[in-house]
């Protein structure tokens, strides 16, 4: 038994990686616009989608199909949240999660619609070849995704850091009515803060489908995952949503080696239960993003 | 026990009357059995209406009680060849130890707003995950009953009318226990607590209990749906009781109806489910189109009707008796 774990916790990590990623989008929506985003998962399954049938239709690679899907969901994202979000919960907290929620049956039941509950897959013949790393054999696809998720995590950082953009997006975030004094326009900060949360999302799906699967149902499992994970790593907390992401992905695959498959998710539900109670402020505790 | 504000919320409520009537003499037997499986909805979205109405407790797992009464009444006639009518009292009190339990632990800690409702949705995923799980719960095969018409087995099915009225009384019933807490001291203190609960603490009401009966009571009508739902069907499995489309359906209903009054629940999920059906006919049984129906309801009842149909038909012909948008 002991000689699995080591690789149980090592594709925990990878996949781990991934729900970090997810996350970071979610939680950067939390920390500035202070939403909950239900739709979240949905996105992501769209862009599963999108990058399913880049490869389906036009043999795109789906990392490549990424150059594509992510800015195609930035621009989606930041109409979402003009066009719709904020329009329509009337400045209402409560409200903004039950719109959300709203947009994820339409967006779930749409894809149910024309795309049918079929499980697709696509075949990338690299996606599945092993890498061995201290002793353990990890899939090369699974090790791209927690690369990139790394990178891209770094790089959302020194953007929130370094940037005129982050800076109005941290003191919208902090001050809402002070930014606006001071000329930040917030309507268009808030959508740009929801277009970059979509883009992660998008860049996880393109990240995930050479080695995972795609229905109109995933986006729900993900979307929970993904509360998990920015509850636990503190609403709003980029480092904590990345440290709870690996976290949670290792809960995940440890669950799945000692209670078996079917109870193996029960432990994310568990750690995410007991965050909200114990400590719903998360790990980290609350922090600007 | 009723009071209603203006002339539009009678007239709204005499349609609704009027058609649950029309449905014994309407001739199609569709008609009778769409409407029994939309108000087995009616009564989940009552449920949510306790807490989320008129306690202001936004739930996004009332599948968590639903499931919870379904499974402890199935469990005991399955398993234990227990009678269904004690197993049907069983579900009931389950449903309400369920939510009590939940709102509990998560009212103890101070959970409000959106973490509640997450909290909730996490509740329900944990209870579907073990249900699927163990064998007692018929782990992912679900728990059959065996088919056994009769008043002993509470198993109806072979005469639809009866089934029918039995419904009605049960729906009937829920409401007027739900208007019961409107107009007690008990809903006076929940929705003091939903619109401002540090007030209502200062004023010495006890908000941590107040809001953990509404949670049992609550979760005392969810158990009740469940193991109607469980007799009608005579089978349950996980995804189905524990599913977050009956948690949607729950909340959805009452916040278009009309969220925080008697009739509110049932109006929205009769309409609800009268507009699904009628566009499922419309473009021949497209699979989930009704549930992107009902988001679009919602979305529209969130801008545009912040009290719900209720609330709609309360500002059409007003009494102009004080007391507010009532009934």
């Amino acid at each position: 038994m002991s000689s699995l774990i080591l690789p149980a916790v090592l594709n925990g990590l990878m996949m781990g990686a991934v729900y970090a990623l997810i996350a970071l989008g979610l939680t950067l929506i939390y920390g500035v616009l202070h939403i909950i985003n239900f739709a979240h998962g949905s996105l992501l399954m769209l862009a599963l989608y999108a990058a399913y049938f880049l490869f389906q239709h036009l043999g795109i690679d789906p990392y490549l199909a990424a150059v594509i899907v992510v800015p195609l969901f930035f621009g989606l994202g930041y109409a979402l949240q003009r066009v719709v979000i904020a329009p329509m919960s009337a400045g209402s907290e409560q409200n903004v999660l039950l719109v959300t929620l709203a947009l994820s049956l339409v967006i779930d039941n749409l894809a149910l619609y024309f795309w049918t509950s079929n499980t697709r897959t696509v075949d990338v013949p690299y996606a599945y070849n092993t890498v061995e790393v201290f002793g353990a054999y990890l899939t090369l696809g699974r090790v791209i995704a927690f690369v990139a998720a790394l990178v891209v995590a770094g790089l959302m950082w020194l953007f929130m850091t370094r940037t005129r953009t982050g800076a109005a997006i941290r003191a919208v975030a902090v001050e809402k009515r002070g930014a606006e004094i001071v000329g930040i326009d917030v309507g268009h900060t808030y959508a740009i803060c929801f277009g970059l949360g979509t883009a992660c999302v998008a860049l996880a799906a393109c990240l995930l489908l050479p080695t995972f699967y795609v229905t109109p149902q995933v986006g729900y499992t993900f979307v929970l995952v993904a509360f998990t994970t920015v509850v636990m790593g503190g609403m709003g907390s980029l480092p904590g949503a990345l440290i709870a992401g690996l976290a949670l992905g290792v809960i995940e695959a440890l669950g799945g080696l000692f209670l078996g498959e079917s109870l193996g998710q029960i432990g994310i539900f568990v750690a995410f239960i007991l965050t909200l109670l114990f400590r719903p402020s998360g790990l980290l505790g609350r922090r600007p993003a | 026990m009723m009071r209603f504000a203006s002339a539009g919320q009678v007239a709204l409520v005499a349609i609704v009357v009027l058609y649950l009537a029309a449905v014994y003499v309407l001739p199609s037997q569709v008609w009778m059995g769409f409407t029994i499986n939309a108000l087995v909805v009616a009564i989940i979205a009552l449920s949510w209406n306790v807490t989320g109405g008129f306690g202001g407790m936004s739930s996004f797992g009332h599948a968590a009680m639903y499931g919870t009464g379904a499974y402890a009444s199935a469990v005991l006639q399955v398993q234990y060849g227990v009678n269904a009518w004690p197993a049907f009292a069983a579900g009931i009190v389950a449903g309400a130890l369920m939510g009590a339990f939940i709102g509990a632990l998560s009212f103890r800690y101070g959970l409000k707003g959106s973490y509640f409702a997450l909290v909730t949705l996490a509740f329900a995923e944990v209870l579907r995950i073990c249900a699927s799980a163990f064998e007692i719960t018929g782990a992912g095969r679900g728990l059959q009953l065996r088919l056994d018409p009769g008043l002993a087995t509470l198993q109806f099915n072979s005469d639809r009318t009866l089934t029918y009225t039995l419904l009605l009384i049960l729906v009937a019933l829920v409401m007027a226990l739900t208007a019961w807490i409107k107009y007690s001291r008990f809903g006076a203190y929940l929705v003091a607590v939903r619109e401002n609960e540090d007030a209502a603490r200062a004023l010495g009401i006890d908000t941590y209990r107040v809001k953990v009966v509404a949670m049992a009571i609550s979760g005392a009508f969810g158990g009740l749906a469940g193991v109607v739902y469980l007799q009608l069907w005579l089978f349950i499995d996980s995804a189905v009781v524990f599913g977050v489309a009956i948690s949607v359906a729950a909340l959805i209903g009452p916040i278009v109806g009309g969220a925080g009054t008697v009739w509110g629940p049932l109006i929205g999920t009769l309409g609800l489910h009268l507009l699904g059906e009628g566009a499922k006919t419309a473009l021949h049984n497209a699979p989930g189109l009704n549930f992107v129906l009902y988001a679009i309801v919602l979305i529209v009842a969130l801008r545009f009707l912040p009290q719900g149909l209720m609330g709609l038909a309360g500002r059409i012909g007003a009494f102009g008796r004080k007391g507010g948008s009532d009934a």
